[in-house]
């Protein structure tokens, strides 16, 4: 199983006739997800690679019953993007766009909310599913079908995690990048409560970086929901106060937000928190074996137990008979 | 993006949010004439602008009570390297002052609007512990903050900015005045596309007005492009030039202490490689993002920026190729180490489709290149070479 993004997956690309658009919808299409429909204002009646290309999201739901966006379009244009998918009746919307304004966002966030839309992004790698549906510009042959979900704040880091899980031969049931804007759709705890309730998944791996408390957040909800291992990591440890690491959203700032205290919570919450990214494939094979270990001596403790059950009747019936 | 008190002053006062009158002076003869000719009175203050607070405190702000003093304070605090807690131990030159007419000073108070990540709401909040630092604050006595959230249909309302004004334990005129403060700040705020809009203090002068003592205003990056003017205040004394140097080159680079340069694709993918290096026992001489295409320009780019910090005795360069093909990322490597005639040792960690191949490019090359499997290989390998 997976979560947000699977086969029935219809997705509309918002932007696929601009350069990053165009790129990944080509990508995308190879990877077997089925991108029913493009929309770009004043290109509709066109084709892209055989894909129809629509004015309007509306259009592109009408007639080609998309049901998921994913949008391309330059940052200030993008909110409006969003905007028009969530009012075009999409329940998952995948913004890549880097750069659009927090107060933006802020605005975009509380109006979809209100109309139960998942949104994912903005400035993210987007969802897969491997072996299912690819909504986004992550490097598709990294990922295998498996049983881990991965949620990241990151993109390539996030590509280290996966390249790790395919080497050990766990795969991933879903990877979602949920971006690294100080204002985003979905937050770590969203997509690890769906991926608590997936029965796909087996195990979470966690990717947080500095700054903001989403990680704190998820990590009471794990301590309080999530009996399944999550594996996490913090990237920026080594990262200055007060300056902004690439992410708008990675900022130390008024002492708050450092990787420590991010990586204290998530150890009290009984996450496994690594510390070195390159141990995050390994020490989630090492989590599920201890936790079949755990269950199958019980399974055995139980079977021996009905074993000796058997013995005392058989005794008792031995006694009997003398 | 930061700027200067003066010129948050500056934007406040065209929102007729309430400062006190003064001008910037680039030289001690200009400190004079703004406040003898431009402000008058006979108390000045004459303040460093210099992104970064605690200015006070480092001797950088200082009052003046004649024409005389408004002088040679000037010409101690211009030029002179300014020392804060946020500074850093290197401190900042100071280049520009702050003359303003001195003001009465009633009470002080904080107040400062900021987007709340949590709620994705922006709020404003308000302490009757002015003067200090905030953090402080709400580390040690919280319940001394007092805050309001802002819905974002709606923006911040009269009862919002009454209710603050009566925990600030304003009464009459002094109430009015701060209620016309604060909603003329969230005014600002919203307006300019503020991160940050912090007023610390904000005081009460003995005649009843609510005014700005201190600003400082922090601007959302992705929100610059519609306000041109304000772009227009940054100033590039303010930044690191090799900061300056690399944004040039549309590469995100961060200067730090330690001796190994790194140069990776993707933020988060950067820090965790910081992160690693450290833990493998060396120290990041930088941060340093290249975005998601790594050809030969950008990697030359890179490599100019990483090498003009002297500190840097080897670089580790860690890609992970995803749609982009290793051995094109390997090529432009290897032209533009020859094209700066790097010298220094390289780690090279590429990742994605025809990684191998790539390795084998590198290994070929005939240059100081060393070959990385993984992450951990990469960062052992590097701190390996430094212990040599």
């Amino acid at each position: 199983m997976s979560i947000l993004a699977d086969k029935k997956t219809r997705l509309v690309v918002q932007g696929i006739t601009g350069g990053e658009g165009s790129f990944h919808s080509q990508q995308m299409i190879e990877y077997g997800t089925q991108v029913v429909a493009g929309v770009t204002p004043g290109k509709g009646g066109t084709t892209f690679q055989g894909v129809p290309v629509f004015n309007t999201v509306v259009e592109a739901v009408n007639e080609k019953k998309a049901n998921a966006s994913i949008i391309f379009v330059p940052p200030a244009f993008a909110a409006d993007a969003i905007l028009e998918a969530a009012s075009a009746g999409l329940k998952l919307i995948v913004c890549i766009t880097e750069g659009i304004p927090a107060a933006d966002m802020v605005k975009v966030y509380h109006a979809i909310k209100k109309n139960n839309v998942v949104m994912i992004g903005p400035n993210c790698p987007g969802v897969i599913s491997p072996g299912k549906a690819k909504l986004g510009i992550m490097p598709g042959f990294i990922h295998k079908a498996g049983k881990i979900g991965v949620v990241s704040r990151s993109g390539t880091l996030t590509y280290e995690a996966v390249k790790q899980l395919t080497d050990v031969n766990l795969g991933q049931s879903t990877c979602v990048g949920i971006g690294g804007d100080p204002v985003i759709g979905s937050r770590f705890v969203d997509i690890i409560k769906m991926f608590n309730d997936d029965p796909g998944t087996e195990g979470i791996i966690m990717i947080g970086e500095i700054g903001g408390t989403a990680e704190e957040e998820a990590a009471s909800f794990i301590k309080k929901n999530v009996k399944k291992p999550v594996v996490g990591f913090i990237a920026g440890r080594t990262a200055p106060a007060g300056r902004r690491m690439g992410h708008a959203g990675a900022i130390i700032s008024g002492g708050k937000g450092t990787a420590a205290e991010k990586m204290e919570a998530m150890r009290k919450a009984g996450i496994k928190v690594v510390e070195s990214p390159a141990e995050l494939g390994s020490t989630m094979l090492k989590a599920l074996e201890a936790l079949k270990k755990k269950q199958s001596p019980a399974k055995a403790k139980s079977k021996a137990s009905a074993k000796k059950i058997v013995v005392k009747k058989k005794s008792k019936k031995i006694i009997k008979k003398k | 993006m930061k700027i200067h008190e003066y010129q948050a002053k500056e934007i406040l006062r065209k929102f007729k949010v309430a400062v006190p009158n003064g001008k910037v002076a680039f030289t001690p003869e200009e400190a004079v004439d703004i406040a003898q000719n431009y402000l008058g009175g006979n108390l000045w203050v004459v303040k460093a602008q210099i992104h970064a607070g605690g200015r006070g405190k480092g001797g950088g702000v200082k009052v003046a009570k004649s024409i005389d003093e408004v002088r040679s304070l000037s010409n101690e605090i211009l030029g002179m390297n300014l020392i804060t807690h946020q500074t850093g131990p290197e401190g900042k030159i100071v280049k520009r002052l702050l003359i303003e007419q001195g003001v009465n000073i009633e009470r002080e108070f904080y107040v400062g609007i900021t987007l709340d990540r949590a709620i994705s709401k922006n709020v404003i909040m308000v302490s009757t512990e002015g003067g200090v630092e905030i953090e402080k604050v709400a580390a040690e006595s919280p319940e001394k903050i007092i805050k309001e959230t802002i819905e974002p249909d709606l923006g911040l309302q009269q009862f919002q900015a009454r209710n603050l004004a009566y925990a600030l334990g304003l009464s009459g005129l002094q109430h009015r005045n701060a209620v016309k403060f604060l909603l003329g700040l969230y005014e600002v705020y919203i307006a300019s596309d503020c991160s940050l809009a912090e007023i610390n203090p904000l005081v009460l002068t003995k005649e009843g007005d609510v005014i700005a003592l201190d600003a400082k205003m922090n601007f959302d990056d992705n929100a610059l492009y519609r306000h041109p003017d304000i772009a227009d205040y940054r100033d590039l004394n303010e930044e690191d030039p090799l900061e300056i140097e690399a944004s040039k080159y549309s590469l995100n680079y961060i200067k730090l202490d330690g001796n190994v340069g790194c140069m990776v694709n993707g933020a988060g993918l950067a820090m965790a490689t910081m992160d690693i290096i450290k833990l493998a026992g060396g120290e990041p001489a930088n941060f340093l993002d290249v975005g998601g295409g790594a050809n030969k320009i950008t990697v030359a780019n890179g490599f100019k920026i990483i090498l003009s910090d002297p500190n840097v005795k080897a670089i580790l360069i860690n890609i992970f190729g995803g749609i982009v093909r290793c051995d094109r990322v390997a090529q432009g490597v290897i032209d533009a180490t020859k094209e700066i005639n790097v010298t220094i040792p390289i780690v090279v960690r590429l990742e994605g489709t025809n990684a191998e191949e790539a390795g084998v490019l590198l290994s070929e090359s005939g240059l100081n290149f060393e070959v990385a499997s993984t992450l951990k290989d990469a960062a052992e390998k590097v701190t390996a070479i430094l212990k040599n």
